[in-house]
């Protein structure tokens, strides 16, 4: 099968959650701004490109910043407050800095019977932080999230854009330590 | 009034049993509500773009589940029904799901609005308490902003409020945040709604349906409408008008709230003056007995520090921007009515016997109504003797009206400011629109989202023009290089209306003949915009299928005022935007009855309705009608009035409600020639700078108490309505000036307000017809041929114009530098202007408590880039100076003022911008310049702010 060239709008087509991110990093500057140029291309009007151009700006910093909303706002002629009310919608677009690891516990039916608040405890204490913040090693932000879409694993555990399949409270210190 | 949609196909349907015909595309709640049948709904109001979100609104369309009424739309052959025992369920439940975890009743703010939620659990036979849920659910209360309490526990959802800010106002403040049950709405990113880029219109607290947004306490207690009286009325600010309800508590004689009332002009939108501004009225510092100057304060003098102008006066006890009543009381004696009376039509008619006549002047007001303008320029022509009868339109519009009179033979509006919403193209200059006239600049920003193209030309980066299609930033005072040069590119490019311009218009030749030499190369280099961009403006100007022009005191207050306008007129005139629907000339008017003041004859060389007091016919009209030989030299303009004041021209005056010594240019000049009067009686609610001169000061009765007509900005003549009881023994101002009349020998009676402008109307043909009666609910536009069911003339001129010859003349104008130019010494340009919270001189506003909390000290504001190289920090003081004074405040950073450039607002006494500004005249509209001095800017000590 050929390799398939996904459109660059496509939010799944880039990683969201990426290990190399910076929290600083210039928005909308070079291969971005062309990368952003092309996403609008995709759609009728600038509003519906909201999603890939938080996706795209997630991806460049690891998180969604106010001056991020406000850029992207006046970029797609939104408001700030419309764009907070995406970001703030969905769990995927993250309101904080996070470590060079995102770990994303899905507390959902499936995984929540299935042990995934035991795993979240573990986690957050092997990492020594509270639900979304940075370790002090600069590694590792634990949080929680909604279904990802493969229940029959519970616990499912996604760490960046890598799903790791039922993740037991045994099994999280070698989950770290693989990471590490 | 947006352009009707092409004629649509009918729907038949039958609701509840009753056939109805609606257009196609009426929502089922609409046509219902055509019916009269009312259907339950919380998140809809026909003002806004309708969500179906509450569920509260459905019917019964015999399909597999309920329809929500406000969403779908009729169909024909449809069967609705909107009562029944199984929507009554439905309604039912979901007012109890909404009210599962409502706030407990103690610890509900008050709310303003009737709270449609409780209504419908009190239908419904809701219990609170039933459910298992939380009482309220732990979202807290913001109490940030001075005049709009949220509380987030009570919110329900609706999202009307995000709709009201974002559809109605444009302000685009409010968004949802978070999702599921910690879902909340949000100002910005979040912020506290006091620290938000919220303008406080209240336009979300008007459609709440739950109180979660409320209005907060700014009189008496808050209570539900239906405990308090109403009177419609309206707002007492601005020209735009908007009609208003007062909701009154009669016992503590105040106005509780306000609300907007549908009206065509302004649909029931206010700003933040207009809901939260009324509470002037009742301020503890209102004069309520007449006051008359103590032998031992004179000679006559300034009596406070501040108006003295004394070295120390920033040293002063109180802070805040008020006359301090404690320094200037003592000079004063309360008197009798009939003792004030005597004292000032005897010293008038002594100076008039002894100077004569023309050594008496009046200045009227733009707050007063049209009766009282009426009757005041009366009285100086009829008892006085003299034309020597001006008021402040003379430092906002004169300049225009002169130019429109020249060339098209109206001074007033061809169109109204809504119809905006059928302009292809409309262009704002000189107009800081948002602040100035709130409401008006919601119909532009309407118009801009239904695909009007929106140009605005300004030195400043105003509100408005972050809505503009297209920004023109230009040098301030470059307006008619600009202008020119875009009218060079309509005719050396043909894009002119050559079929308007024959058949309409007169000397084409003479204006190509000037604007040859102004290229948009030429242009660029005065006015600082780029060749390219001015080929470009001028061709979408002029390729518009209709065009209207917003003008407001960036084109007016200027030396060159007459030719700005000119300008903006032959623009018009030039592509034949004048006339048709979305086209137009509207210079937006300042106080809520510029128009009015000036259409009753507050102009001294017009009698009411511009007739020239030159021309011998019509003297004699009024000399019959008024019974009295009537002086046929025109009089003085009001920078003239105060220049003659110091020559000894002038030596007695008689002001109702304006304060010269804060509004007009060189207050150094104002102070000397004020107190070089003779005899000044000053007749106000408060005590104002200028009363400090006068020899005699009789108290007013403030806007809502008393009933009169007052014109709008589209010609629109309302009736403000007598809502309060004047305080302690202040009079109606019609009774004061007739009473003053009598005294100096000139008969004056009348019974009522209605019986004044019945007088006015007779002599004035624009107004015939129209009465009190036929003016209720809403008012008329001037003219109004059939005044008993027609709501007069919309569009002016659509096939010619008053002129002697019929046509519309181009007069054309070479650009001109300002009086005072920037130099080594003063090297900054000094714009004065106006806030969205303040009004003028500050009198009314500094003493409203919210306006007063939101905007409360005296600011400049400058580009961040020339405060770094003065070394100076946004919020520290700076002492600015020209060559007439200085005074020294707080800076503030913006990038909406260009570099180079100070803007000031005039609205402070503590730091009075006039102290700067010059009183060189607009030769042809006798306008000062305002908006250009030559400046000097130094850091301050702070000790000295």
């Amino acid at each position: 099968m050929s390799e398939r060239k996904l459109h660059p709008a496509v939010a799944g087509a880039q990683p969201m959650y990426r290990a190399e991110n910076d929290p600083d990093a210039p928005l909308f500057e070079g291969a971005y701004k062309q990368r952003f140029d092309d996403i609008l291309t995709r759609y009728p009007d600038k509003r519906a490109a909201i999603l890939p151009v938080l996706a795209m700006c997630q991806e460049l910093r690891g998180w969604i910043s106010s001056e991020t909303i406000e850029r992207v706002a006046e970029l797609l002629d939104l408001t700030p407050a419309y764009v907070l009310s995406i970001t703030s919608f969905y769990t995927m677009f993250r309101p904080q800095p996070v470590g060079k690891y995102l770990i994303q516990v899905c507390t959902s039916i499936g995984c929540d019977l299935c042990g995934a608040e035991n795993v979240v405890e573990k986690l957050l204490a092997a990492t020594g932080t509270r639900t979304g913040e940075i370790s002090e090693d600069g590694l590792y932000t634990v949080i929680e999230v909604e279904c990802l879409g493969a229940c029959g694993f519970a616990t499912v555990v996604q760490v960046n854009e890598r799903v790791y399949e039922s993740v037991k409270t045994e099994t999280v210190t070698r989950l770290l330590e693989e990471l590490r | 009034m947006q352009a009707t949609e092409t004629t649509t196909r009918a729907t038949s349907l039958t609701i509840d049993g009753t056939d109805v015909t609606v257009p196609e595309g009426t929502t089922i709640w609409e046509a219902a509500r055509q019916l009269g049948i009312e259907i339950p709904v919380l998140c809809h109001d026909p003002r806004l773009r309708p969500v179906g979100v509450c569920r509260m609104c459905v019917v019964d369309v015999g399909e597999r589940v309920l329809a929500a009424s406000c969403v779908r739309q009729c169909a024909d052959g449809m069967s609705v029904v909107t009562q029944s025992d199984k929507l009554d369920r439905c309604r039912a439940t979901l007012t109890g799901l909404l009210m599962s975890d409502y706030p407990d009743e103690s610890r509900r703010q008050v709310t303003t609005a009737d709270d449609q939620l409780l209504e419908l659990a009190e239908r419904y036979g809701i219990e609170r308490g039933k459910s298992a849920l939380p009482r309220g659910n732990g979202r807290p209360d913001d109490l940030s902003s001075p005049v709009i309490a949220v509380d987030h526990s009570a919110c329900i959802l609706c999202d009307k409020c995000i709709r009201a800010c974002n559809e109605i106002q444009h302000n685009d403040v409010i968004g949802r945040t978070g999702k599921g049950y910690g879902t909340r709405i949000g100002f910005d990113l979040d912020n506290p709604m006091g620290q938000s880029t919220c303008v406080a219109c209240g336009e979300c607290a008007s459609v709440c349906p739950t109180g979660a947004l409320t209005n907060v306490q700014l009189t008496a207690p808050l209570r539900p409408r239906s405990a308090l009286t109403s009177v419609d009325s309206l707002c007492p600010y601005c020209g735009v008008g908007c009609t208003i309800t007062y909701h009154i508590d009669p016992e503590e004689n105040t106005v509780v709230y306000a609300d907007g009332r549908e009206s065509p002009g302004s649909q029931e939108r206010l700003c933040v003056k207009g809901r939260y501004g009324f509470d002037y009225s009742r301020h503890p510092q209102r004069l309520t007995m007449p006051l008359i100057r103590r032998e031992e304060f004179y000679p006559k003098g300034a009596l406070s520090s501040d108006v003295r102008g004394a070295r120390g006066a920033r040293r002063r006890k109180k802070p805040g921007g008020l006359v301090d009543y404690d320094e200037v009381m003592p000079a004063f004696r309360e008197a009798s009515w009939d003792e004030a009376l005597d004292l000032v039509a005897g010293r008038l008619k002594e100076i008039k016997d002894t100077h004569g006549s023309s050594a008496l002047a009046g200045f009227g007001s733009a707050k007063c109504s049209n009766e009282e303008a009426y009757l005041f320029q009366k009285l100086v022509r009829a008892a006085f003797g003299t034309n020597n009868v001006d008021h402040c339109t003379r430092l906002c519009h004169a300049s225009s009206v002169a130019a429109l009179l020249e060339t098209i033979g109206s001074g007033a509006v061809t169109n109204t400011f809504g119809d905006v919403g059928n302009a292809d193209v409309a262009l704002v200059a000189g107009s800081n629109t948002t602040a100035n006239h709130p409401v008006a600049a919601t119909f532009i920003k309407d118009a801009v989202h239904n695909g009007t193209t929106l140009i605005v030309i300004d030195a400043r980066e105003t509100g408005i023009a972050r809505h503009a299609h297209h920004f023109l930033q230009i040098e301030p005072s470059s307006d008619v290089a600009l202008y020119n040069a875009m009218m060079q590119v309509m005719i050396e490019e043909d894009l002119v209306n050559h079929d308007y311009i024959r058949d309409f218009t007169e000397g084409f030749e003479e204006l190509r003949e000037v604007v040859r030499s102004y290229t948009p190369e030429a242009a660029e280099r005065v006015c600082g915009v780029s060749a390219d961009k001015i080929r470009e403006i001028a061709r979408v100007f002029a390729r518009a299928k209709s065009a209207l022009i917003f003008w407001g005191m960036g084109i007016s207050q200027h030396t060159t005022g007459a030719d700005n306008a000119r300008c903006l007129i032959s623009l018009a005139l030039l592509t034949g935007n004048v006339g048709r629907p979305g086209t137009g000339l509207h210079p937006l008017r300042g106080q809520n009855n510029v128009q009015g003041a000036s259409d009753a004859g507050l102009i001294p060389m017009m009698y009411p309705d511009y007739q020239s007091v030159a021309d011998e016919k019509v003297q004699a009209k009024f000399e019959k009608a008024w019974g009295i030989p009537l002086d046929p030299k025109p009089g003085l303009t009001v920078v003239e009035i105060i220049g003659g004041a110091l020559s000894k021209e002038i030596r007695g005056m008689y002001m109702m409600g304006e304060n010269p010594f804060l509004s007009d240019p060189n207050t150094n000049k104002v102070r000397k020639a004020l107190a070089a009067l003779d005899f000044l009686c000053v007749q106000d609610i408060f005590l104002t700078e200028t009363a400090e001169f006068a020899d005699v000061i009789l108290p007013a009765s403030s806007f809502f108490e008393k009933t009169g007509t007052f014109t709008n900005t589209d010609r629109r003549v309302q009736v403000g309505r007598k809502a309060l009881s004047s305080p302690g023994e202040a009079r109606l101002d019609w009774e004061i000036v007739c009473d003053v009349a009598r005294r100096m020998g000139y008969p004056m009676a009348y019974d009522s307000t209605e019986e004044i402008f019945e007088e006015f109307t007779a002599l004035a043909p624009s107004y015939a017809g129209l009465t009190h009666e036929n003016l209720q609910p809403t008012g008329k536009l001037w003219p109004c041929p059939d005044p008993e069911t027609g709501d007069g003339i919309q569009i002016l001129f659509g096939d010619g114009f008053p002129t002697p010859s019929g046509r519309g003349k181009f007069v054309a104008a070479q650009h001109q530098p300002p009086a005072e130019l920037p130099d080594a010494e003063y090297p900054f340009v000094l714009n004065t202007g106006r806030l969205l919270e303040h009004w003028h001189t500050g009198t009314m506003t500094r003493r409203s408590r919210a306006l007063d909390a939101i905007q409360p000290q005296a600011f400049c504001e400058m580009h961040p880039e020339d405060l770094a190289e003065l070394g100076v920090e946004t919020g520290e003081p700076v002492h600015l100076a020209t060559r007439r004074g200085s005074i020294v405040l707080a800076v503030r950073a913006s990038t909406a003022t260009p570099r180079g450039n100070v803007f000031l607002p005039f609205h402070f006494r503590e730091a009075p911008a006039n102290i700067l500004t010059h009183d060189k005249l607009d030769p042809f509209g006798k306008i000062p310049e305002f908006k250009f001095s030559a400046v000097k800017v130094e850091k301050a000590e702070a000790a000295s702010a």
